[in-house]
């Protein structure tokens, strides 16, 4: 697929002996709303991390935006607009909340050379956006482990990317509080930012992706259609066993 | 308090410092005070590299020595200026920084300061084994007893640019910790993985911080031949630097620049005392005791009594 905004062909990555991927393909098209699911182990946050340039991919290609990705550092696939969260959150530890989203606006924002923003202004927007408002003096130590991921995605957003990864954004956090998250990922979504999600908690997929991946043991064995896929026989007994 | 006032104030203060040196009229807190300057730009050195991005080097006394052989080198080819030298030396120790951080930032942690211990004893062999700086032998430097400059005493002379290169070390240091650079080096500190997902390229901040930690570690070894007037390998690659130089921020905090300095002052002023009044052995039992006293009352140093560190806490600072 041409018009993609990702497309990532016949890509395989190897621990040792273990094949961790086997020629993926995914193509994803710009402003979409792509779900990625699979169980524990299935390759998920390795494809992720061969896509986002955390992790090098042995064979096949990650094309983005039109630019082949191989062996780009990952500092520029994020300045180039593809930026992730990670599964675990990893904060800046000594640096305040604030500070945590101005690494990001310093480093990608200002380097595409679009002029400066308002530093305090635009954090302030973005704690606000996710629901941290207030907490902007804070240290991460201080956080919750639901703000952490809160302060997870609004960094990843501070990027102010064209694909968002969220790699299980959501795990742990309370019903209203996966809502929010969806709002606020739809909303991103609406202002023309494309988002692959990553996640187990099966109702915010579903309600949020367009198109669902669904991985097992490496391999790509189903890409549609949600309601589709979740039907495919092959799905349930990955999931629900013979 | 912006760059321009605070360089004046270190200005004045370093002013301060050498009149009042001057006025205890006693030539000796000129040599004591000068090894004293010589640490704290060592500390605020080490501290670039090992309190901003969080890798501990042990290497010091390699860039100290290379530092202080570039000027036994630059004495024998053609003689120039002290503060020409040392800035030969910084240079030298710079690139030499720029190369061991491209070998060795793959490795992290305690791999990484293995690794520049290697390369301190790499250098001391090549310094043993290179005959035109004296090697294994040593090389003597002969002193003047004046400057040219109004005649000053070659000690005070050294004192004065030990306190100008402190001035320097202060400014730059501050200098990183509010740029987007000092960010950047807090970043890989906390999580490298993450800084490099948001956007800093962390390789080339950290071959920045290790060309500039061995630049002003060279600057701050190249006057030495001139103070000890005898240099060899044993005594120019010694443990010790590299023992109280990494003490010296601990002691005094790794967030700020005001740590190492106070660390520094503390550590080498105490040691300066205690080698005329006790004996030169007792040195390296002060640097342990104060760092295990340290690491017990202050874990975050002396300047995390005050708060300072603790996330950089810079609101309004617009940019």
């Amino acid at each position: 697929m041409s018009g993609a905004l990702l497309d990532v062909a016949g890509l395989g990555k190897r621990f040792g002996g273990f094949v961790a991927l086997e020629a993926i393909d995914l193509a994803v098209a710009a402003g979409e709303r792509v779900g990625l699911i699979g169980p524990n182990g299935s390759g998920k946050s390795t494809l992720v991390n061969c896509i986002s340039g955390t992790l090098r991919n042995e064979t096949g290609q990650v094309r983005f935006a039109g630019k082949v990705m191989d062996g780009m550092a990952a500092h520029r696939r994020t300045r180039l607009g593809l930026a992730r969260s990670f599964q675990l959150p990893r904060p800046f530890h000594s640096l305040t909340v604030t500070e945590n989203l101005l690494i990001p606006i310093e480093y990608v924002v200002h380097q595409r050379g679009e002029g400066r923003v308002d530093l305090i202004a635009r954090c302030a927007e973005l704690l606000e956006m996710v629901g941290l408002a207030g907490r902007g003096d804070d240290l991460p130590a201080g956080l919750t482990q639901v703000e952490m991921r809160k302060l997870e995605l609004a960094r990843a957003m501070a990027a102010e990317p064209r694909l968002l990864i969220a790699d299980e954004a959501m795990a742990g956090l309370s019903h209203q509080e996966v809502d929010d998250i969806l709002t606020l990922l739809v909303r991103l979504n609406d202002q023309g930012v494309t988002i692959i999600m990553i996640e187990h908690i099966m109702r915010a997929v579903m309600q949020f992706s367009q198109r669902l991946v669904v991985l097992v043991a490496g391999r790509k064995i189903a890409d549609g259609v949600p309601e589709e896929v979740i039907r495919n026989p092959e799905v349930e007994r990955a999931y629900l066993g013979e | 308090m912006r760059g321009f006032p605070f360089f004046l104030t270190c200005l004045l203060v370093a002013a301060g410092v050498f009149l009042a040196a001057r006025w205890t009229e006693n030539g000796y807190v000129f040599f004591a005070g000068y090894v004293v300057l010589q640490y704290i730009v060592l500390a605020i050195a080490w501290n670039i590299l090992g309190g901003y991005t969080g890798y501990v080097n042990f290497g010091i006394a390699g860039f100290f020595a290379i530092g202080a052989y570039t000027t036994v080198a630059v004495e024998k080819l053609v003689p120039l200026p002290l503060p020409v030298v040392m800035l030969a030396g910084g240079a030298v120790s710079g690139l030499l920084g720029l190369g061991m951080g491209y070998l060795t930032l793959r490795l992290r942690g305690v791999f990484f300061s293995i690794a520049t211990l290697a390369m301190a004893v790499v250098a001391q062999t090549f310094m043993v084994n290179w005959d035109f700086v004296g090697g294994s032998a040593g090389a003597f430097t002969i002193r003047p007893m004046t400057t040219p400059y109004f005649g000053m005493d070659y000690i005070r002379y050294l004192f004065l640019l030990m306190l100008g290169l402190v001035v320097l070390a202060v400014v730059v240091a501050r200098a990183i910790e509010r740029s987007r650079l000092g960010d950047g080096f807090a970043a890989i500190r906390d999580d490298e993985l993450a800084a490099e997902a948001s956007g800093v390229p962390t390789l080339r901040l950290k071959l920045i911080a290790t060309a500039m930690s061995g630049a002003f570690m060279g600057m701050a070894g190249a006057p030495l031949p001139f103070y000890v007037t005898y240099l060899d390998p044993p005594s120019a690659f010694s443990l010790a630097y590299a023992v109280n130089t990494i003490a010296m921020p601990l002691i005094g905090g790794t967030a700020s620049w005001m740590g190492p300095l106070i660390g520094a002052v503390l550590l080498a002023s105490l040691q300066q005392l205690v080698t005329v009044t006790i004996s030169s052995a007792v040195n390296l039992l002060i640097v342990g005791l104060m760092l295990v006293g340290f690491i017990i009352i202050a874990p975050r140093g002396i300047i995390g009594w005050f708060g300072i560190g603790a996330g950089k806490r810079r609101r309004g600072r617009g940019r």
